[in-house]
């Protein structure tokens, strides 16, 4: 569920204990880069490129973006 | 289970239950899967369908219908309230958890099989056709091989790209939704109401309908555009506060409702997708279990016949049907849908303050279509556009 961080980077993060699982972001993700199950959700490290449109289209507002693991 | 079929449809909504049914009532071996462990649940859906699109598949049945529906009302974003009645029952609201059970039991009982808590991970692909899917079922990893994947995986789709297919969504056309059911609300069992404004969900709208005594679902859908700047969890919570204070919550759902025009491919070599991940969405109303299930019959129809007649290009003919039977009709209700929230809240009020000087029996959603043209006359141009094209 971790994704290695680059030191200073932002980088987009799903609060996975927050989440629905609702799929809304997945639609909307043009990389493909998130992966869905029941009750599970990670984002696909190498695919995203912290784009926001996954932000922009969830519903409960549980996807950040983080800077060395803090919330911003 | 076996380790090969004739067609695999993945995922057990209305749309891949009819896709399975009307594929496997042709003779076809069918295996459908589901990644939740229920069909059926949860249930991100308000749950209302027109009777014309439900008993095209399957009679209404009290089992699974909690409210017949005879009106619209819609309320303008100054409170103004516009009745639109039927006259008679042209809609129901269903109770999805039941609703989707027996639409897989049609399924398997023209012969197809059934497996949920199977997620499908990745497609097996030959020379760029699609030969099967890859799957993971209590732990272990499985391969099943197929001439024909029907993926209803639904908004979050992702079957179809594996496959080569664009389907994501612009996020603009995403409809970001909250619902819950909740309890202590009282609202007619005969009506479905519908709140206007950007107050309520700016680019969508607030709704209420009912799921009998005292009870309903109540949610809204914001569009990508505006949940942008505030999310539609947010709206709610202001919604609930000043509408039903003393309602209790008994399910809360997030959902992504995708208001496009189909995609345009729906097939692909050995692909076809149906439903949500088709984008098969009535674009203007957000409903898509009728839509969902033409798509997911015709899908279904064009695939038993492909295997039937050991001619895998059939399955191309799908688009075309489609088009024939709703995709053409999709086409002219996004352009409405784009117009329809350019109107300001001072638009639509001016428009329901006309409306109701007519006679009730003269209110109809025509009439509102054409007091709205006054306003946005480019609305019609755009619905011309779409007819002579």
């Amino acid at each position: 569920m971790f994704r290695m961080a680059k030191k200073g980077k932002l980088m987009i993060e799903i609060l996975p204990d927050k989440c629905d699982f609702c799929g809304a972001c997945v639609g909307v993700c043009p990389e493909d880069a998130i992966e869905l199950k029941e009750a599970e959700i990670k984002i696909i490290d190498p695919k995203c490129t912290n784009c926001s449109k996954c932000i922009w289209s969830c519903p409960i507002e549980v996807i950040k973006f983080n800077k060395d693991g803090i919330e911003v | 289970m076996k380790k090969e079929y004739d067609i695999i449809v993945v995922g057990a909504g209305p749309a891949g239950s009819m896709a399975a049914r009307y594929a496997s009532e042709q003779g076809a071996s069918l295996l459908m899967l589901e990644k939740d462990r229920d069909v059926g649940y949860p249930v991100r859906c308000g749950e209302a369908i027109t009777k014309r699109n439900l008993i095209q598949f399957i009679d209404p049945d009290p089992k699974w219908v909690v409210a017949e529906i005879s009106k619209f009302v819609v309320y303008a974003p100054d409170g103004t309230e516009v009745v639109f009645d039927f006259g008679e029952v042209k809609g129901y609201m269903l109770e999805r958890r039941i609703f989707d059970y027996e639409l897989a039991k049609t399924a398997s009982t023209a012969g197809a099989e059934i497996l949920t808590r199977a997620y499908v991970y990745d497609l097996i692909l030959e020379d760029g056709k699609v030969c099967g899917v890859k799957v993971e079922y209590r732990g272990e990893k499985i391969e099943i091989k197929s001439k024909i994947v029907i993926a209803a995986d639904g908004v979050e789709s992702r079957v179809g790209r594996w496959a080569g297919l664009k389907t994501h969504i612009d996020f603009r056309d995403m409809e970001s939704c909250f619902q819950v059911t909740a309890s202590n609300v009282n609202a007619p069992q005969d009506a479905l109401q519908f709140y206007l404004g950007t107050n309520y969900a700016p680019g969508g709208y607030f709704w209420v309908f009912p799921k009998g005594e005292n009870i309903a679902n109540v949610g809204l859908g914001v569009s990508g555009d505006h949940c942008k700047k505030r999310s539609s969890l947010s709206y709610m919570n202001e919604q609930m506060e000043k509408f039903f204070p003393d309602a209790s919550i008994l399910t809360q759902v997030a959902g992504g409702v995708p208001c496009s025009v189909t995609l345009d491919e729906i097939t692909g070599d050995g692909i076809m997708l149906a439903g949500d991940a088709a984008r098969q969405v009535n674009p203007l109303t957000g409903g898509g279990i009728g839509s969902g299930m033409i798509g997911g019959s015709i899908a279904g129809k064009v695939a038993g016949e492909a295997i039937k007649k050991n001619d895998l290009s059939l399955i191309h003919n799908y688009k075309k049907e489609w088009n024939k039977k709703r995709g053409k009709l999709h086409l002219i209700l996004d352009k409405i849908k784009e117009e329809f929230f350019k109107i300001s809240d001072e638009e639509f009020n001016e428009i329901f303050h006309k409306m109701i000087k007519h006679k009730p029996e003269d209110r109809t959603l025509n009439k509102l279509f054409m007091t709205a043209l006054a306003k946005k006359p480019s609305l019609l141009v755009e619905v011309a556009k779409v007819i002579l094209i």
